[in-house]
């Protein structure tokens, strides 16, 4: 049986470089990896003399210069004589809020507008694709300056609200709406605060061990807790008794209007609001299509197998088919959310002062540091990018189809 | 200098400021056209007209150039240009000069690598509010929100200016004098601030100008100058001395009058020199002899042109002021054509 022997090995030519398909590939390969690299390198020198010629040359010291200028929304402390590397981290800051709050509020959208695109309602599902056809067609840009523009137009000014029979009141003598953004009433944290707050947070987690135990209990004895009114019950009632015995140590620091604008409470300015905006709807829109495209892949017999057990129509929907249409939809969500971070670069339009309004935008005019600060911009979106997608993927992981 | 399709289609526009650093003379001569840099659009500075031709007192000193080179004052390619592209522009060779509002500072000039040839404008920074705000003073702007284009020198005074008088502001940033416009007159920001020039030529389109007050303070310097790239002396030299040719015409009483019939020779040898009937200054710079006059016959001379565009007679209505001849008073100064 073993009178097979091993074939003679061949000594290692040069030659067999070219002559043996074993090994041609390899020398092919690495051709063109040197060819690559080659013309890489090549084109960097070239960049880095032509540089050099036009006398422009590569460097980061700007960063550590005083700014000289002033930001409209800045989350973190900054005045005109921070760095530059400060007012571009502002900027930062400002772009992941924007990103983060058009995020959320484009998968709602996105999820209620696709859900009710398959509705049997017919006024209900043709008004959703309307919504769709309409707000993906047209350059997220126009929806912001036309948001934008509707907002300053028809909102009244910070000075309609002065005077003995001024034009236009707070809502609940609270809330201000102007055409430079929205004034809210802002928490005053007294002593004692901290022990509410404490309280909301482990009252949060009591809840989710409360549907944890209601859902173990259902499985192991098939006994059904309400879930819905002791949930509000564990989140609330705590907070409040401790908030009354502490002798309510959280106020209202209300917007009043003083001198040219409202003062107090918290703005949340115009260009944030046309931006949040625009860019919930514009991608939203995206999202409902990947929403509906999620729900016809899951096959019908899936919910009338649900319907045969009994399950109402909106139990099918949020226990049999989103699960199983997650795995579908999660993946070109990704990108959606890509999406919105990337444009919302374009919020100097509206004048937000996002990274590309701070760092590539006044920076890089008052410096012309041009190919450092577009460098450094590319970094940052890519960096975020990445993180988006890399969170995104591991919760796509854990809903995908598990094959054992 | 290398130049390969694959560089010049990878590289940022400001690599290949190296290729066009050298004689744009030229290059502008071969080409029959002047790539010229001019804003997007303000009244009496650079604006198409009804008829789309380009019109203004920027314009005026790019026909002058394209005169005084290729003997034709159309022969001009305008460029519009953002507060945020034009120095790229200007850099990357895209356009041979920048005659668009632009502050002559030191970065801009020792840092970026232009050279300004001229001051053709003395502005410096003001505010506009509407009247029914009652405010007199700059000083009395305190938390107010204040438009700004962005990308301008106007932004880092602005900022001085609230620092150093101890008092807040909220700054709104805009892209063009359009867009700050429109917010401005909705009310989205209580003041707009530019160059005084400036303001008052948007002023200028408003429905009721009247409602509208330029306030006191004046809170920089801003000089006012055309521009060229650093490392090309010779053309730097046509466009400085085409400006300072305008300028001296209106100091020696040279218009677009009487400059035929000067032409033939006057008692004055420094008009004799600017004209081109004595001595050989268009030679020297590679031009023809008569090209001061072909510049200066292109819209008039300092003076007339800007009487036309943005003088007191105009919607724009600024006076003189420091842009008066040194012999009025004024900080207009030409060197000697000698």
């Amino acid at each position: 049986m073993t009178t097979m022997t091993d074939p003679p090995q061949e000594s290692f030519r040069l030659s067999m470089l070219l002559n043996d398909t074993r090994y041609r590939s390899y020398t092919f390969q690495f051709i063109a990896l040197i060819v690559l690299i080659a013309s890489a390198a090549f084109l960097m020198s070239n960049l880095f003399s032509n540089l050099a010629a036009a006398g422009l040359n590569i460097s980061y010291q700007f960063l550590g210069t005083p700014a000289g200028y002033d930001i409209n929304q800045t989350l973190i402390d900054y005045s005109s004589q921070s760095t530059n590397a400060r007012a571009a981290l502002v900027g930062i800051l400002n772009t992941l809020l924007v990103a983060f709050l058009a995020c959320v509020t484009a998968t709602i959208f996105g999820v209620i507008a696709g859900v009710l695109r398959l509705s049997n309602n017919w006024l209900v599902s043709k008004l959703m694709s309307f919504y769709v056809e309409i707000f993906r067609n047209i350059p997220v840009l126009i929806w912001i300056i036309i948001i934008f523009t509707i907002m300053i137009a028809v909102l009244p000014g910070p000075r309609a609200f002065r005077g003995d029979e001024p034009a236009a009141s707070m809502v609940f003598d609270a809330i201000a709406f102007t055409n430079r953004g929205v004034y809210i009433p802002a928490p005053v944290w007294g002593a004692g605060s901290l022990l509410v707050v404490a309280t909301f947070l482990l009252s949060i987690v009591g809840v989710i061990a409360y549907r944890r135990y209601a859902t173990k209990l259902l499985y192991d004895t098939g006994r059904l807790l309400p879930m819905g009114w002791p949930s509000l019950a564990i989140l609330f009632v705590p907070t409040l008794l401790v908030y009354f015995i502490m002798g309510m140590p959280i106020g209202l620091d209300y917007p009043v209007l003083k001198g040219f604008n409202f003062s107090g409470g918290i703005k949340v300015g115009g260009p944030l609001i046309a931006l949040w905006f625009a860019l919930s709807i514009y991608t939203g829109a995206f999202i409902a299509e990947n929403v509906r495209a999620g729900i016809q892949a899951i096959s019908k017999g899936q919910s009338e197998a649900a319907g045969a057990l009994g399950l109402r129509q909106g139990r099918i929907m949020n226990l049999v088919v989103l699960p199983q249409a997650l795995r579908v939809i999660i993946p070109p969500l990704i990108s959606q959310y890509l999406n919105i971070t990337k444009n919302s670069s374009l919020a100097i339009a509206v004048g937000y002062a996002d990274v590309t309004a701070t760092l590539g935008g006044i920076t890089l005019n008052q410096t012309g540091r041009a190919i450092e600060c577009v460098l450094l911009l590319m970094l940052f979106y890519l960096t975020i990018s990445l993180c988006i997608s890399a969170v995104m993927n591991v919760y796509n992981n854990s809903v995908k189809l598990k094959e054992r | 200098m290398k130049k390969t399709v694959i560089f010049g289609a990878l590289t940022a526009a400001g690599m290949a400021a190296g290729a066009a650093a050298a004689g744009t003379l030229d290059d502008v001569k071969a080409r029959g056209t002047l790539n010229c840099g001019v804003t997007t659009g303000l009244v009496g500075f650079a604006a198409p007209d009804a008829n789309g031709e380009w019109d203004g007192f920027d314009v005026a000193v790019c026909r002058a150039v394209a005169a005084a080179v290729l003997g034709d004052p159309t022969a001009v390619e305008f460029v519009p240009t953002t507060g945020k592209t034009r120095f790229t522009a200007l850099a990357s060779g895209e356009i041979d000069m920048l005659a668009r509002n632009t502050t002559w500072t030191f970065s801009r000039d020792v840092d970026l690598k232009f050279t300004f040839v001229g001051v053709n404008y003395y502005d410096g920074q003001g505010f506009m509010v509407p009247k029914d705000l009652g405010v007199s003073s700059a000083k009395d702007l305190d938390g107010a929100t204040v438009c700004i284009q962005t990308g301008t020198t106007t932004e880092l005074n602005l900022a001085d200016f609230f620092r150093s008088n101890n008092i807040s502001y909220e700054p709104v940033p805009i892209e063009t004098n359009a867009e700050a416009q429109q917010q401005y007159l909705a009310g989205a920001c209580d003041v707009y601030t530019t160059d005084a020039s400036g303001l008052a030529a948007t002023r200028a389109t408003f429905e009721a100008p009247g409602d509208h007050v330029l306030l006191p303070e004046i809170i920089s310097k801003e000089p006012l100058g055309p521009l060229v790239r650093h490392g090309d002396n010779e053309w730097g030299d046509v466009v400085r001395w085409t400006l300072n040719a305008l300028i001296s015409a209106e100091e020696l009483g040279i218009t677009s009058t009487n400059i035929s019939e000067m032409s033939g020779g006057t008692d004055n040898p420094e008009i004799n020199r600017i004209l081109g009937t004595e001595g050989t200054l268009g030679e020297m710079l590679g031009l023809d002899a008569d090209w001061a006059m072909k510049a200066i016959n292109a819209s008039g001379n300092y003076g007339e042109i800007f009487e036309k565009n943005i003088g007191e007679a105009t919607p724009i209505g600024l006076a003189r002021g420091l842009n008066a001849q040194w012999t009025d008073g004024g900080l207009l100064y030409s060197p000697p054509f000698r």
